[in-house]
């Protein structure tokens, strides 16, 4: 090649002290490694975890009722007086909402998480993402105010069905046990509507990361082969998108789970485990039944991962 | 593997003799061979009476401003070993994707099987596809895959298994059906794929470029075994692909698409020996393809025309000419060596002619004194030389 003998030689492409580390570090992999995972892994182990375990020990002491105040002496009454009927009930009101609102947020999710991610052009699927995020931007407890307003007596959903004329659907519905209350702000399908709404984006994002993963020929191929789209849904699009579905809903189920705020703006009176966990630390300092407490969501987001597994959520990982 | 043993019978035609494959098909008749209509094979040697699989009238999809096909019009006979052949975005997949049902025609008329197959979804269609990159479903393993097609079909599960490993005996995969497809190399997967639309029977089988994926031998050797299927189950094969090599081994026709339109329907032979355009004379079997105003230079006539590479004689410019040749000079640009022949590019009139050697002992000889730059002489005899329409 006599065009590029001509030609100068290039400069090498750093020198000296630089390019020594350069290579040490790319011949010591393990030195590299260590220096990269040092810093988060202090930071994961001693302020997340460390903290955590600290936390949960406490649940182990008793609390001298009289004196309001932690003693040394060791205990396992705060597990057992979580399963007194009044405890019990909280965990159970906790659970049984944490549950609605996974199933809905799924229910909503999925169908928009399937359209982003196989329908919509890459403009639309930005404007779907920003709408999906958007509202995260906002604050929180902003939100949470506004819904007060939106599902109040004379808010503006108890106008808009009156002006559709379907009022009284709502009241009837409004009568169920369980679901119902005097008004939408105070009854659970108020509050299972804003723990949906609030927590939606975090069950639509991994399911569409999951249904973009999901070649389009395989619903052809099955749709080829004879299946209706019900079957396709059935047998291919849903196993391939559950490990999707499966990180939603450890988001939407854990954050319902230690949400203490929407239950005590929105629904019937009550409390969640949050709420529990706030006042007993905060205003009656018994840290030891809140550790007691906090105990329930890690125990049951662990059980339900070992169901998905079970469940083979995660074998087309 | 033993996918060798394919190698059918030559006395095939007989209609009563079978495969000599006993390890592949089993000894007792198999689930193809039984329930098959037992003219099948019959009707395959008798083409005029054969019946249409599938026909395209005046058929176009636009996508907005794009026309991936542009009214296009052919018909494919039941039995037939079909190839559409271009280059990517010429159309052919598309038209594949026509008549498995996942694309709907923007307009014109399209019949599979005698029906009007417009609006029919791919779950409703007597015809299954071989995808590229075979689409097998992750989440199950061998045999549910194959099976599928039946499991949707609401067939009980001791019997589909049994119909799927019949077919997973019949592509070479007897006892793989519990692996999974990630457990599979390339090829394995491919014959998965055939054995999960072929378990379903279909009348018609599209073969979206299925060995495209696979290194050359694998390539050679599946595409043997294809074409004995093909005559053992006497069922209509659609074959993509931009390989003109394996369009012209396999096929009874080849289409060749060039921007959504059709440029020749032929026979194999009949496409590489008589290309009626410029585009199938270059993109079947690159042929030389001399424009008119050089042809009235070299030949005193202004109409294009192609020489094949073969068909080219290279030689030292004071080298006799034979009769009936035509003779014109260049300067050597590049001499590749192939291994069964070298392919010399030569300058003629600032135009890139290639001229293929067949090799031995006195062309390498040759060759080997040889330098670019160097004039050469190029003759091909006039029968040789296939006159273009456009």
């Amino acid at each position: 090649m006599p065009d590029t003998a001509a030609l100068p030689p290039l400069p090498s492409a750093s020198t000296g002290l630089r390019q020594q580390l350069a290579t040490l570090l790319y011949q010591r992999r393990t030195l590299t490694l260590l220096l990269i995972l040092t810093p988060p892994l202090l930071w994961f182990g001693v302020v997340y975890v460390g903290s955590l375990l600290t936390m949960l020990s406490q649940s182990v002491f008793a609390f001298d009722e009289m004196a309001m105040s932690v003693t040394n002496e060791l205990t396992t009454d705060n597990f057992t007086s979580l399963l007194t009927p009044a405890n019990y009930d909280i965990v159970l009101r906790t659970l049984g909402m944490a549950v609605a609102v996974t199933l809905g947020c799924v229910l909503i999710g999925f169908p928009m998480a399937y359209y982003m991610a196989h329908h919509a052009g890459p403009r639309e699927k930005g404007i779907f993402f920003v709408s999906v995020m958007l509202p995260m931007w906002a604050s929180y407890i902003v939100k949470a105010y506004a819904w007060t307003m939106l599902l109040a007596q004379g808010g503006v959903i108890y106008w808009a069905l009156d002006g559709l004329g379907v009022l009284p659907a709502l009241e009837a519905v409004l009568k169920w046990p369980v679901v119902g209350g005097d008004t939408l702000a105070t009854s659970n399908l108020g509050r299972f509507l804003v723990f949906t709404y609030i927590w939606l984006p975090f069950m639509i994002l991994p399911i569409q990361a999951a249904i973009e993963r999901v070649p389009a020929n395989l619903l052809l191929a099955s749709a080829d082969l004879g299946a209706h789209p019900f079957k396709t849904f059935t047998t291919v699009l849903w196993p391939l998108a559950f490990p999707g579905v499966v990180a939603g809903s450890i988001f939407t189920f854990s954050l319902t789970l230690g949400d203490y705020i929407i239950p005590q703006l929105i629904g019937p009176s009550g409390f969640f485990i949050g709420n529990m966990v706030y006042t007993l630390q905060g205003t009656i300092g018994n840290i030891p039944l809140a550790a007691a407490f906090t105990c329930v969501p890690i125990v049951l987001i662990t059980l339900y991962l070992a169901m998905a597994r079970r469940l083979g959520a995660f074998n087309a990982l | 593997m033993p996918s060798g043993h394919w190698i059918t019978s030559p006395s095939w035609a007989g209609g009563k003799h079978r495969l000599q494959a006993p390890e592949l098909l089993g000894s007792s008749p198999t689930q193809w061979e039984r329930g098959r209509d037992p003219t099948a094979r019959q009707r395959l040697h008798n083409k005029e009476h054969m019946s249409v699989a599938i026909e395209f009238h005046q058929v176009s999809r636009h996508y907005g401003p794009v026309k991936a096909l542009d009214l296009v019009s052919f018909s494919v006979k039941e039995g037939e070993f079909f190839s559409m052949l271009g280059p990517s975005g010429s159309g052919k997949t598309t038209s594949l994707r026509l008549m498995a049902g996942f694309e709907q025609p923007t307009s014109g008329r399209l019949n599979l099987l005698g029906q009007e197959a417009s609006g029919t979804p791919p779950y409703a269609r007597d015809v299954n596809t071989v995808f590229q990159d075979y689409a097998l479903f992750p989440h199950m393993n061998v045999l549910d895959n194959v099976a599928y097609g039946l499991m949707v079909r609401k067939m009980g599960k001791a019997e589909r298994h049994a119909l799927a490993h019949e077919a997973l005996a019949m592509v070479a995969l007897p006892d793989h059906g519990q692996r999974t497809p990630a457990q599979l190399s390339g090829g394995q997967r491919q014959r998965v794929a055939l054995a999960r639309a072929l378990v379903n029977r279909p009348r018609i089988l599209l073969l979206d470029e299925p060995l495209g994926a696979l290194d050359l031998k694998l390539r050679e050797q599946m595409q043997v075994e294809l074409k004995v299927l093909h005559r053992k189950l006497g069922i209509t094969f659609i074959y993509v692909t931009h390989d003109q090599g394996e369009a012209l081994s396999m096929s009874d026709r080849i289409a060749v698409f060039n921007k959504g339109r059709i440029e020749q329907i032929a026979t194999p032979r009949d496409l590489y020996h008589h290309p009626r355009t410029r585009f199938v004379a270059d993109f079947v079997g690159s042929s030389n393809v001399f424009e008119a105003d050089l042809a009235l230079r070299l030949c005193g006539k202004a109409q294009a025309f192609s020489v094949r590479q073969e068909n080219i004689n290279i030689s030292a410019t004071d080298a006799h000419v034979s009769d009936g040749n035509l003779r014109v000079e260049g300067e050597v640009l590049a001499i590749q060596f192939l291994g069964a022949a070298q392919r010399i590019e030569v300058s003629v009139e600032g135009h890139v002619v290639t001229a293929l050697q067949p090799e031995s002992e006195a062309a390498s000889a040759w060759a080997a004194g040889m330098q670019p730059g160097q004039c050469v002489a190029l003759q091909w005899s006039t029968r040789d030389m296939v006159m273009l329409d456009a």
